[in-house]
């Protein structure tokens, strides 16, 4: 397999290294930069970058390519120079691992391929070892962020339904003498169909769950038809929500992914706030509130030509995390400022229609984006890791779940298979685990 | 002055392995052990095999170790276990008649190349003057030193062993029927505390041996055995001894109520037992306790031989009075008015962690000192079995100057049995499942001697007399196995044939056909009569190896990566407290396993990549493969 990795070091940087090794190094440089030809060895040449599914531009920057032996891990090596930004680097190692035979590195690994060819000075590598600790102690904390609460609970909840089927499994296959119950095998079914299908649904949302998860949440709040998604299609630049005049048009919460200087930010335009009789409004507005609770940041638009939203106690949902933007600046305000809260960010007069005021919001906008972005860290191949690791789990249960026979130590290298690439995001599946869970369940013992 | 090349002292299943196989390497061998007329004893269950203990014993065999013609001369029973299952996972296990064990055990070690027997007891090790941490010979209870270049120790559960029959204590090693107590050793779990062994205790239990003449073998389940039997040894073609049922009987609620009303008078449960049990092998108190809902428990009545009356009752191992063991055993069907010849018992004995141990179960503390079977923390006789042979090859190259011989995880479930415990330790008496190994699909029982008996003829290891066999079998397996390879057929012949195959136009080879599950030699034999000619074990031997190609060819991958981390061998001499870039935690841990490879390194709990790259630079390339040809 060919590895890759971000290199350059931690933080915001101008310019993101991300290294390639293996033998089809040469096919993702050709690949990437849609072009057969193979840069020069050695040499830094300026190539426009493109998605492989779907040939988009990702960004123009350096590519060297280092034919093996000569290189750092003795294998075909290429490092692409590419601009530091959040999104352009997460994109780009989402680019990579779309193309076969390539995969995200594990720790060390490129020390360990370059000590494997006899390319590295032994005394390096306690050195080494100290970045690579510092790396995965990273990785380690990021992991454990990104798997607080919820998620780490899902994970364990896998490998705990993978282990309950293996106990069964192994239980039958190593103790043919006791009283197992008959029906092991059969209950061992369900409970893989039921992990397989979690998994699946897990990594087709995931896309979603994960951006938002990375990026920046902001929430659209406001009256009906006081202008939401008109900001939200002049941010994104297409027509992404359904305008129109009529109040209510947009019941539920629509999303958008943005790149804003650099950082990913999931920018969700809400139902507008009002009392409605409508049962599935009310569900939206219901949605909206939450949505708004849960925010990293949060636009309340008001209709500046109409004040009984403001009455009407859109103040509460005001904070610090607030920017208010009083819209149809041009249809004259009659609203008083004065009765906002004194702890929101600031507020702005806009007309989203004529584009009156839009470029001074964008500038604070942005100063906020960047403002709480820089707390979190650069992009980590954790979740590309995951995913991946989550995607090979679901092949080896899908042969299982498609076998025509009822061979069990078959079946159950099947499970194992996937327990290992489990293991490799909840902690290795010990032989241990399975021994301990076959005697508690079941009385073995001749 | 008499001096050996190895002395091993003990004459149980690991025992009377490892002299076996340092006589065979060449090694001027001494056994000795207490009474030349328990050598081979079976102090539990008169049984060998069983899934994955049945897997070490062919792999004993194919290392022309003595276990399996012993068990296959004395077998009154056989079983393959697992058989309507896929031949990974088959176990080949039989009741033994434990007189024609010891018997045939004895008979085979007086004649035994190179190998001596003496009767003694061993008191204490003697040390090289020269070097204080070198072993060089011993010192019998009759004062007389025997000098030796290395010392196998196989004691047991002697180790300050302790007898339990719910109040009492009786310091013994094992309880016999035949005879009285034999004494625990306690001379030696000195010698080794004060060598600095750390020594801990487990527990185990056997239950009591029953008189098969008032048993009422109507109320109770016939088990017969497999017609024909399957022997374990490659070097047999059939089972001679006459073959027998056993029968099965099971607990009931009025059990349990007499167990439940006496646990405090349970060895185990009155707190007078510190040692660890076996999770897999409870006493029927801890069933009853453990598993209240269960409103009965199966026994097998296993007889303990053809000439003899006792009965084995498997199931019911106890460490309560011999009152209550009585009024419980007649509660159960078919033993109302049984009567008890010896009543089961709890025994605790030392072991020393195994993690004091190199992989060749050499100590790394006293060089020249081996150790195997039960003081290393294991149960079963194969299991010591499997320990004793390896001990024996590695003491007696040692003694001639010669590398170290391993086995790893991908070779043998014995590699992966001494892995486990060298790198892991244990804290229950290890024994081994299939579970256990990575690898197995492609450690099978059958195909032991296709991955074991070449390296063991590589080291002189193997008699000639197998050696011939094997070699005549490998040649037979390769001419047909190319031969089924070359022949072929397209889907739309062989669908004049019956055969459904996908008509994709692609031809399939004999052997291709074969690993098809709907597909039979005989079908495949319509199609090429001159198969015909290929006799049936090799058929079978071709036909396994088609069915699991798909997988063993993904296995062999991870083998692969495995391999290269084994070749990366770790000084024992290693100071991990030095090493920069590594946790106090991390630093602890590989210093108190020291392991000898990368790889093994890798699979001790905690151990991160990170730190695996810092041991790179102390890492010694070795490849095995290539230095034992």
């Amino acid at each position: 397999m060919t590895i890759f990795a971000l290199s350059s070091g931690k933080g915001k940087a101008g310019v993101g290294v991300i290294r390639v090794s293996g033998e089809a190094t040469k096919n993702a440089i050709s690949i990437l930069t849609k072009s057969e030809k193979c840069p020069k060895p050695r040499v830094a040449s300026l190539k426009w970058f493109y998605d492989p599914l779907t040939g988009g531009r990702l960004d123009h920057g350096l590519v060297i390519f280092f034919p093996g032996p000569n290189s750092f891990t003795g294998e075909d090596v290429a490092e692409f120079h590419i601009h530091g930004g959040y999104a352009v680097v997460s994109g780009f190692l989402e680019a990579l691992s779309k193309i076969e035979h390539l995969r995200p590195a594990e720790a060390g690994e490129f020390t360990r391929r370059a000590f494997d060819n006899g390319k590295m000075d032994l005394t390096e590598a306690e050195g080494l070892a100290d970045l690579i600790n510092s790396e995965t102690e990273g990785q380690r904390r990021q992991a454990l962020r990104q798997m607080d609460g919820n998620l780490k609970e899902l994970y364990e909840g896998w490998r705990h339904d993978l282990i309950s089927a293996m106990a069964y499994l192994e239980a039958d296959i190593d103790f043919a003498d006791e009283e197992i119950p008959d029906d092991v095998t059969e209950r061992i079914i369900p409970i893989v169909h039921d992990l397989y299908q979690d998994i699946q649904e897990h990594l087709d949302d995931g896309h979603r769950g994960e951006r938002l998860r990375h990026g920046l949440q902001v929430v659209i709040l406001g009256a009906p038809n006081a202008g939401k998604s008109t900001l939200l299609n002049y941010l994104s630049r297409r027509d992404v929500a359904i305008v129109s005049d009529i109040a209510g048009t947009t019941r539920d919460s629509l999303e958008v992914h943005l790149d804003i200087s650099g950082f990913p930010v999931s920018i969700i335009d809400t139902a507008g706030i009002r009392e409605s009789e409508d049962a599935i409004e009310s569900e939206g507005i219901r949605r909206a509130l939450s949505k708004a609770e849960q925010s990293d940041l949060r636009i309340i638009i008001l209709d500046g030509a109409n004040s009984s939203y403001l009455d009407h106690g859109m103040a509460d949902h005001m904070g610090q995390n607030t920017m208010v933007m009083i819209s149809k600046k041009d249809l004259g305000v009659i609203i008083d400022t004065e009765k906002l809260p004194r702890n929101i960010i600031g507020t702005w007069h806009v007309s989203v229609k004529n584009g009156d005021g839009i470029s001074d919001f964008m500038a604070s906008f942005e100063k906020e984006v960047g403002a709480r972005m820089q707390l979190t860290d650069t992009p980590s191949l954790t979740r590309t890791r995951h995913r991946l690791h989550l995607q090979n789990a679901l092949d080896h249960m899908g042969r299982f779940l498609a076998a025509d026979h009822f061979e069990l130590e078959l079946l159950s290298e099947d499970l194992r298979m996937a327990a290992r690439e489990i293991g490799k995001i909840t902690g290795y599946v010990d032989v241990e685990d399975i021994l301990e869970k076959i005697f508690t369940e079941f009385c073995i013992g001749k | 002055m008499i001096s050996y090349d190895v002395i091993v002292i003990g004459g149980g299943h690991a025992g009377c392995e490892a002299a076996a196989a340092s006589a065979r390497i060449g090694a001027n061998t001494l056994l000795i052990t207490h009474k030349f007329e328990t050598i081979g004893e079976m102090s539990c269950n008169p049984a060998i095999g069983g899934l994955g203990k049945g897997h070490l014993v062919r792999e004993i065999d194919a290392l022309d170790g003595v276990m399996g013609k012993v068990a296959d001369a004395s077998g009154i029973q056989f079983r393959m276990l697992n058989r309507r299952k896929g031949p990974a996972v088959r176990g080949p296990r039989c009741q033994s008649d434990r007189k024609l064990y010891r018997k045939n055990m004895q008979e085979l070690l007086s004649d035994y190349e190179n190998l001596s027997i003496k009767a003694a007891a061993v008191e204490d090790l003697l040390i090289s003057d020269d070097d204080q941490n070198k072993v060089s010979g011993v010192l019998t209870g009759a004062g007389e030193k025997i000098y030796c270049k290395k010392v196998i120790l196989t004691t047991g559960t002697f180790l300050r062993g302790v007898v339990h029959i719910g109040e009492e204590r009786i310091p013994a090693g094992r309880k016999s029927i035949r005879s009285e107590d034999e004494p625990p050793s306690l001379g030696l779990s000195d010698t080794l505390e004060k060598f600095g062994f750390i020594l801990e205790r487990l527990k185990t239990g056997t239950p009591a041996r029953l008189n098969g003449k008032t048993i009422d073998w109507e109320q109770c389940q016939t088990q017969p055995g497999d017609m024909p039997p399957t022997p374990f040894s490659f070097m047999n073609s059939e089972i001679t001894v006459r073959q027998i049922d056993c029968h099965i009987t099971h607990t009931n609620e009025n059990t349990h109520e007499i167990i439940r009303e006496n646990l405090h008078r349970s060895a185990m449960y009155s707190g007078q037992i510190e040692g660890t049990g076996p999770r897999y092998c409870p006493s029927i108190e801890d069933k009853v306790v453990r598993f209240a809902d269960k409103t009965s428990h199966q026994i097998f009545l296993e007889p303990e031989g053809l000439d003899t009356d006792t009965v084995y009752p498997n199931g019911i191992s106890t460490s309560l009075p011999v009152d209550v063991q009585e009024a419980y055993i007649r509660s159960i069907k078919g033993l109302e008015n049984v009567e008890i010849l010896q009543p089961g018992y709890a025994i605790e004995y030392d072991y020393v962690n195994p993690q004091e141990l190199l992989a060749t179960l050499e100590t790394k503390k006293i060089s020249g000192l081996y150790l195997a079977g039960q003081i290393n923390g294991t149960t079963g006789y194969e299991e010591a079995a499997a320990q004793g042979l390896m001990a024996g090859i590695n003491a007696a190259r040692s003694a001639d100057g010669k590398d170290i011989f391993l086995l790893d995880r991908a070779d043998a479930y014995i590699g992966v049995m001494i892995d486990d415990l060298v790198t892991k330790g244990t804290k229950e008496p290890y024994r081994m499942f299939t579970s256990r190994a990575e690898y197995r699909l492609k450690l099978r029982s059958d195909n032991a001697d296709q991955r074991l008996t070449r390296l063991g003829i590589d080291i002189g290891l193997v008699k000639a007399e197998r050696r011939g066999h094997f070699e005549r079998k490998m040649k037979m397996l390769k001419k047909y196995g190319s031969l089924m390879d070359d022949l072929s057929i397209s889907p739309n012949e062989a669908a004049k044939f019956d055969l459904k195959i996908n008509k994709d136009g692609v031809k399939r080879s004999a052997k291709t056909l074969l690993s098809y599950p709907t597909i039979s030699f005989k079908q495949v034999m319509q199609i090429w009569p001159e198969l015909a000619d290929i006799p049936d074990d090799i058929v079978e031997q071709i036909e396994i190896d088609a069915t699991y190609s798909g997988y063993l060819e993904r296995q062999e991958a991870d083998i692969l990566a495995f391999r290269k981390d084994e070749n990366l061998l770790l000084p024992n001499t290693l100071d991990y407290k030095a090493i920069g870039g590594l946790s106090n935690e991390v630093s602890e841990k590989l210093d108190e396993a020291k392991p000898a490879t990368l790889g093994a390194a890798s699979r001790i709990s905690g151990v991160t990549p990170a730190a695996l790259t810092a041991l790179l630079r102390y890492v010694k390339r070795k490849d095995k493969k290539a230095s034992a040809q």
